[in-house]
């Protein structure tokens, strides 16, 4: 391309009114212009030398969150091996680098999805008809730690646990009430539960009938993403093989029953947040996705079907750049291992569909407002990186669960990006910045080579046994923690412009300590109220399905939820019949 | 005679599965010189506190990011006291409201290092702390 000389004095009298500089001044000489890319950054690095000499920079080397070095400027030098048609393409087409719907948020903004859940059932059921009311388009229910774990409410393990970061669901009495008034087949539903995935899956189609939705109608999302739970956040119940067999039965399941159903949300989220970089993020959970896309086709289901029904979740981090680049990667890169090593050809099982969460770890005790600012920038980061759903995080998180008014501000954030920012008119905005591409390209090859790496030690599950992915997260973070310490990087409040603060008398979320005792009344109260002998029947055909691996574990599932058999119940049953994953202790 | 080095039990009690700030704590300490034992997940206080007492530990630290705090803090200090521990330091961090600090400290907790707080101040208290506990020992 040719840049042409620029001359901003077009009439020489301007420069008689005392104002302007002389005649000419501004005008651009032939010789000055850069007529050659490669000779003008050659002319540039000339410059930038003679400034350094006067002035260096505040760093010696800089980069990104990550590590990734960047340079001082980007230009098309840096991005020439890349090409349009194959590395980019266009939204809605393969590889997906731009976004997977051709139109984006012209045609309808993300999903703005708060993730909330504490106490009991009715108290939740309360908050999520608020967040409705307020203007959200969709649920996403956190469940409290037992449940998670799958224990009752009455568990000793259960004890100071129940209903504190999250609701405590024992049996479909509890899910009834948690969905009271909602009607489940006009909202979607994202449940963050992992190992008793397959059981509170079968309480909501339960619910769902009870309020006369089909199954067919139920849209949602589960987690059940069991793999990142073994690496980074800690609530599996099961060792992997048959945690990998439940995961496959639920694919089964619903690719017949309940096709609207995502049947898994593959996690990067937790991964960054146990302090991994950008780059291990998406290396990690995109091979955690090829170890069970691989699982699903062992067990005889076709990638071309379950595929459409995998989504995904990721982190959205400080480092602005960095984040934008890694959604554009992550897209690309699992279009290209789906299609080229697990031969995928249906286009909606080739598309990386993620749900995105502003990173929890960014935020801080100290100045906690700053929060406020921290969550627009990573939410910002998501929306130019193509979300399909956000969660976007409360300001005093750091602290406690959040109120009200701090979820109420969090989800205005979203609603100023869609509705004021302007970034929502033009799909996928920051392409073609050089930069831009040149971060995405480097994350895709780190990314790439991590999944190379692991597929040499035998896969995912064995890279697991091995510790692997754990010990680099917690190199990650310790390099982090290290760094905020020697003060190579700052955190505004925490190690740098810090201010005296008393943050004794603020205003936060409380749980009732009485909850985990009403909780284990109620739960006392519906087992004397049911009948005993049916959910014995039903427990026990659940350990029959579980000994015999040619069955789908998910019809005697429902059956025994439908007849109140309890959470806690049907999980002890697998313990006995499966047995439990102690951990691989990494330090 | 050389002093003993300080030796640690780092526990993560109850079902919280948030163990970054557990490990890069453990870490630290072990960079510092101090024998470090990390509990992994899923502790009960029980197992936390034998696990003390059998490894002959100064000190106990807890991180709970789950809010049952108050819980196990005042389990594990029971714990020691029907043992006859209660000589074995116990600090903690996590998501811990300030608010709930002072009635923590009553119980007998020695420190909560909230998000944010340097390492390196963590182990200059307990180093602190564990000399005046042998002074008075000694």
């Amino acid at each position: 391309m040719k840049y042409s000389s620029v001359n901003f004095a077009s009439d020489p009298d301007d420069s008689e009114d005392g104002r302007l500089p002389g005649k000419g001044r501004f005008r651009v000489s032939e010789k000055e212009a850069c007529r050659d890319l490669r000779e003008g950054k050659k002319g540039y690095d000339e410059k930038v030398a003679k400034v350094l000499a006067r002035q260096p920079e505040m760093k010696e080397v800089f980069t990104t969150g990550g590590g990734i070095p960047l340079e001082r400027l980007y230009t098309p030098l840096d991005i020439g091996g890349l090409d349009y048609c194959r590395d980019l393409g266009f939204p809605g087409s393969y590889p997906y680098t731009r976004g997977v719907q051709p139109t984006m948020y012209r045609g309808r903004f993300w999903t703005m999805r708060q993730y909330a859940g504490f106490a009991t059932a009715a108290e939740s059921n309360a908050r999520y008809r608020y967040l409705l009311e307020q203007g959200q388009t969709g649920l996403s229910v956190a469940f409290d730690l037992p449940t998670q774990i799958g224990y009752d409410s009455d568990h000793p393990m259960a004890r100071g646990e129940v209903g504190k970061v999250g609701v405590a669901i024992d049996s479909l009495a509890d899910m009834e009430t948690l969905f009271r008034e909602i009607p489940l087949g006009k909202v979607s539903t994202s449940m963050t539960i992992n190992a008793p995935a397959a059981v509170l899956l079968a309480m909501y189609i339960a619910v769902g009938e009870k309020q006369g939705v089909p199954p067919s109608e139920l849209s949602g999302t589960i987690q059940n993403d069991i793999l990142k739970e073994y690496i980074a956040r800690g609530t599996y119940i099961f060792p992997p093989k048959p945690s990998m067999r439940l995961i496959t039965d639920i694919f089964g399941f619903c690719s017949d029953n309940v096709p609207k159903w995502n049947t898994i949300s593959i996690s990067g989220y937790h991964i960054r947040e146990a302090g991994s970089t950008a780059s291990q993020e998406v290396a990690f959970t995109l091979a955690d996705g090829l170890a069970y896309v691989q699982a699903a086709v062992n067990a005889g289901l076709d990638p071309n079907v379950f595929g459409q029904r995998l989504s995904f979740f990721f982190n959205a981090h400080n480092d602005f750049l960095e984040e934008v680049a890694k959604f554009r990667a992550a897209r690309r890169l699992w279009a290209r291992l789906m299609k080229e090593r697990m031969g995928v050809s249906e286009p909606k099982a080739l598309m990386l569909r993620f749900h995105t969460q502003t990173a929890g770890s960014t935020l801080t005790a100290q100045q906690p407002e700053n929060n406020i600012v921290r969550v627009a920038i990573q939410a910002l980061a998501s929306v130019m990186g193509g979300t399909q759903s956000l969660h976007t995080n409360s300001f005093d998180e750091a602290l406690a669960l959040p109120t009200e008014k701090s979820v109420g501000i969090a989800l205005k954030t979203q609603q100023i990006i869609a509705y004021e920012s302007g970034v929502t008119s033009t799909v996928d905005p920051l392409a073609g910045s050089y930069v831009i591409e040149s971060l995405t390209s480097e994350i895709e090859r780190q990314a790439l080579e991590y999944i190379d790496k692991i597929e040499e030690m035998g896969g995912m599950l064995v890279a697991i046994e091995k510790g692997y992915p754990q010990q680099e997260i917690q190199d990650a973070a310790y390099q982090y923690q290290k760094a905020v310490e020697s003060d190579e990087r700052v955190v505004v409040g925490v190690n740098r412009f810090q201010i005296d603060e008393d943050g004794g008398g603020r205003e936060l979320l409380r749980v009732d300590p009485s909850v985990g005792e009403n909780q284990e009344k109620a739960l006392k109260a519906m087992k004397q109220g049911r009948d005993n002998v049916l959910v014995g029947n039903r427990l026990e055909a659940v350990r029959a399905a579980a000994r015999d691996e040619n069955l789908n574990l998910m019809p005697a599932m429902i059956d025994a939820v439908k007849v109140y058999a309890t959470e806690g119940e049907i999980c002890g049953v697998l313990r006995e019949e499966f047995g439990e994953y102690r951990e691989n202790i990494v330090l | 005679m050389s002093e003993r080095r300080i030796r640690v039990i780092v526990a993560k009690p109850g079902l919280d599965g948030h163990d970054r700030g557990a490990k890069v704590v453990a870490r630290a300490l072990r960079d510092a010189g101090m024998e470090v034992i990390y509990t992994g997940l899923r502790q009960t206080p029980e197992s936390i506190v034998e696990t003390a007492i059998q490894e002959d530990a100064d000190a106990i630290g807890v991180s709970i990011l789950s809010g049952a705090h108050e819980h196990y803090f005042s389990e594990i200090i029971k714990l020691l006291k029907e043992k006859s521990a209660e000589d074995i330091i116990v600090f903690g961090g996590g998501v811990i409201p300030e608010g709930d600090i002072p009635r923590l400290k009553e119980m007998g907790v020695g420190a909560i290092f909230g998000p944010g707080t340097s390492t390196s101040i963590c182990i200059e208290w307990l180093e602190e702390e564990v000399r005046e506990k042998r002074a008075k020992e000694s």
